[in-house]
């Protein structure tokens, strides 16, 4: 249980940046997924974290501790990684027992023939071992203690992985994209198993992933990172509903949210494929994108239309691919009623409530929206 | 229809080959077998035959342990073989380690000098080495046997390949559960290149085993031969060769390899295979 706070954290490979100076503290007890496309240096920052690299600035302190300097292993924390990084040629019993054995044992009693004569060996390997089958226990893996790592299927190798790391109760868990390398139907499992060992541990997480799926459905928070910066960090809700910048809206999100060219006029007000918006705003006049997310594009009335081009139907709902005339540009629709589907290449008629705008400036950052008046009461998008 | 002809010619013709390759090699081996089983007189007879008339392997067996002390020179082969490669192993998977996963200054550099050193025959340096251990005192003693082939820069070569196949994240796990760097080389990365060690040491102990050269150079006492040198024990320029029992020698000591390798022939070719050398 701890707070992991960063500040000023700079990193650079070879002179290219790959952290450009990151502040951010995780609370006790938070899930906290660090999250953003390949290469934004969030692998980086959890290892820096771990102390398995060093900084080149900045200071990292877990639980009011400065920890810089400080080996990975006396920071007490635990990692798990996304190829699992079994012992290959250790049991799963032995795979867990390392962490405790390397605590607990001293060198003299770690050593392989003599080590094992000694009494005072004997009563800790005791200890270890009602530990591991205890953690065995919880993460139900008991049958398998005494199989190799190479004799597991891949959410088998997970968890005991994750026994690995819980073993040695560590202030905070990390984990680098841990399901990565797992099939898409046993991640969405492991997605829940992780979270509700989480609520079981109230332990401080840390978790790395590139994808925004798991992100949104595992944390209690999400940093978003681009680019070796950290530009957004909040609830899932509030990275989803109030991106503070166009990377971050069409990073989060699946299918990616429409971005529309618009135009903000004089007045105030915004233009969007030359139809006014019942919106207004204080930024300066000129061009802006204009964001909506497919589930809150109505489809059948509105002020736009487009020819459907394409149509996925996932059952419990469908995805309408539109292309709208005269402007180049694609958009998709969410559709919850699978049963009234448009037929393809027909003309559509859509619109889209004020208050599902999300207006962004060239340089990508949010501008804030005043709706004028509300045309019709909407109930707020569940996400 | 020509095909169906071709395909057994073919086929033929391969395994005649083969066979003949297989002769070839197997000649000296036969020859050896065939003078170790025959008497003296019949040796130096003129007419060529394979398969004695008079059998005569027991007496020449005989002889070649009398005349020599055959299993203190074949002890000694497994000592000095031993030592070398246990040396060898403590020297190389630390080095190679540092080679593959540790990021530090010159480490291209001196990687690059480990295959410089693979280029240089050992010949070449024999004398230096040979001045070296003189001036050190330790001529004609075990440790001018072991010491110069302790640093294999192709073992470090061969294991540094090999760990750089080894996952990052298996290293930093180890880091993240205690393990110190030395710990990790014996916990982490030597369980985890036991086929490279194998095919290492296979390659280690059959060059050194077989060595004849350099334990010339620095033997004088008899009771530190190794068993190539036990082989020329039978050449005496005065009283004549005596071939059988030089020959019965010979099968003696390379006995031990030919029976480790038909125990270990799959390990012995994964090996070579890994290697990539004969």
């Amino acid at each position: 249980m701890a707070q992991i706070e960063l500040s000023a954290i700079r990193k650079s490979f070879d002179g290219t940046d790959v952290l450009k100076g990151i502040d951010f503290r995780v609370e006790d007890g938070e899930f906290i997924s660090l999250v953003g496309p390949s290469g934004c240096g969030k692998s980086t920052l959890l290892r820096i974290i771990a102390g398995l690299e060093p900084q080149n600035s900045g200071q990292v302190h877990i639980d009011g501790r400065h920890v810089d300097g400080i080996r990975p292993s006396a920071r007490n924390l635990a990692m798990v990684f996304q190829s699992y990084a079994l012992y290959p040629h250790l049991s799963t019993f032995d795979n867990i027992a390392v962490p405790l054995r390397m605590r607990r044992l001293s060198a003299v009693e770690r050593l392989p023939l003599l080590g094992a004569l000694l009494p005072s060996r004997r009563a800790k390997e005791r200890h270890i071992r009602a530990d591991v089958a205890g953690i065995a226990e919880q993460l139900d893996i008991t049958p398998l203690l005494r199989r190799k790592p190479g004799q597991l299927s891949g959410g088998q190798r997970q968890r005991v992985a994750v026994g690995r790391a819980m073993v040695r109760e560590p202030l905070a868990f990390l984990f680098d994209e841990p399901l990565s390398n797992l099939d898409a139907k046993l991640r969405v499992h492991m997605r829940a198993e992780l979270a509700e060992l989480h609520r079981r541990l109230k332990a401080t997480f840390v978790y790395v992933t590139h994808d925004q799926a798991e992100a949104m459905t595992m944390s209690s928070r999400i940093a978003v990172m681009m680019g070796g910066e950290l530009i957004q960090a909040g609830t899932p809700a509030e990275i989803y509903n109030d991106p503070g910048d166009i990377r971050v809206a069409e990073f989060i999100g699946s299918p990616k949210i429409n971005i529309l060219p618009g135009r903000i006029r004089k007045d105030g007000g915004v233009d969007v494929l030359g139809t006014a918006l019942k919106l207004s705003c204080s930024a300066a006049a000129g061009d802006c994108r204009v964001g909506v997310r497919p589930e809150r594009i109505d489809l059948g009335a509105g002020p736009f239309s487009g020819t459907v081009v394409h149509l996925e139907n996932l059952g419990a709902e469908a995805f309408v691919h539109l292309a709208i005339e005269g402007a180049g540009l694609r958009l998709i629709a969410r559709l919850a009623d699978v049963r009234h589907l448009p037929a393809m290449a027909s003309s559509v008629a859509f619109g889209f409530a004020p208050d599902a705008v999300r207006v962004f400036d060239p340089a990508g950052k949010r501008i804030e929206l005043r709706v004028e008046q509300a045309e019709r009461i909407r109930e707020p998008a569940h996400v | 229809m020509s095909n169906a002809h071709s395909i057994p010619f073919r086929a033929i013709l391969r395994h005649v080959l083969l066979i003949a390759g297989a002769a070839l090699m197997l000649a000296p081996f036969i020859w050896m077998i065939s003078t170790a089983s025959k008497p003296q007189t019949e040796i130096f007879s003129s007419e060529l035959h394979l398969i004695p008339h008079q059998f005569a392997l027991a007496e020449n067996l005989r002889e070649a342990f009398a005349k020599a002390n055959l299993l203190r020179f074949l002890l000694n082969g497994v000592i000095v073989t031993v030592s070398i490669f246990v040396l060898q192993v403590m020297v190389a998977l630390p080095a190679a380690y540092a080679l593959a996963k540790l990021r530090f200054l010159g480490r291209e550099t001196l990687f690059a000098l480990v295959l410089f050193g693979i280029l240089i025959p050992p010949q070449a340096t024999a004398i230096p080495v040979f001045l070296l251990l003189h001036k050190a005192g330790l001529l004609d003693s075990y440790a001018a046997l072991v010491l110069p082939f302790t640093i294999s820069v192709f073992g470090i070569f061969l294991m540094r390949q090999f760990f750089k196949t080894v996952p990052d994240d298996l290293v930093d796990a180890a880091r993240m559960d205690g393990i110190s760097e030395f710990g990790i080389v014996w916990r982490v990365m030597l369980p985890a290149a036991i086929p490279a060690v194998t095919a290492f040491g296979i390659f280690s102990v059959v060059a050194h085993w077989n060595d004849y050269f350099w334990p010339l150079i620095v033997l004088n006492s008899e009771q530190l031969r190794t068993p190539p040198l036990a082989v020329a024990h039978f050449r005496n320029n005065e009283a004549g060769t005596s071939y059988g029992p030089l020959m019965a020698a010979a099968m003696v000591i390379i006995a031990p390899l030919v029976i480790a390798f038909l125990f270990a022939q799959r390990r012995f070719i994964e090996g070579i295979t890994l290697t990539g050398i004969k």
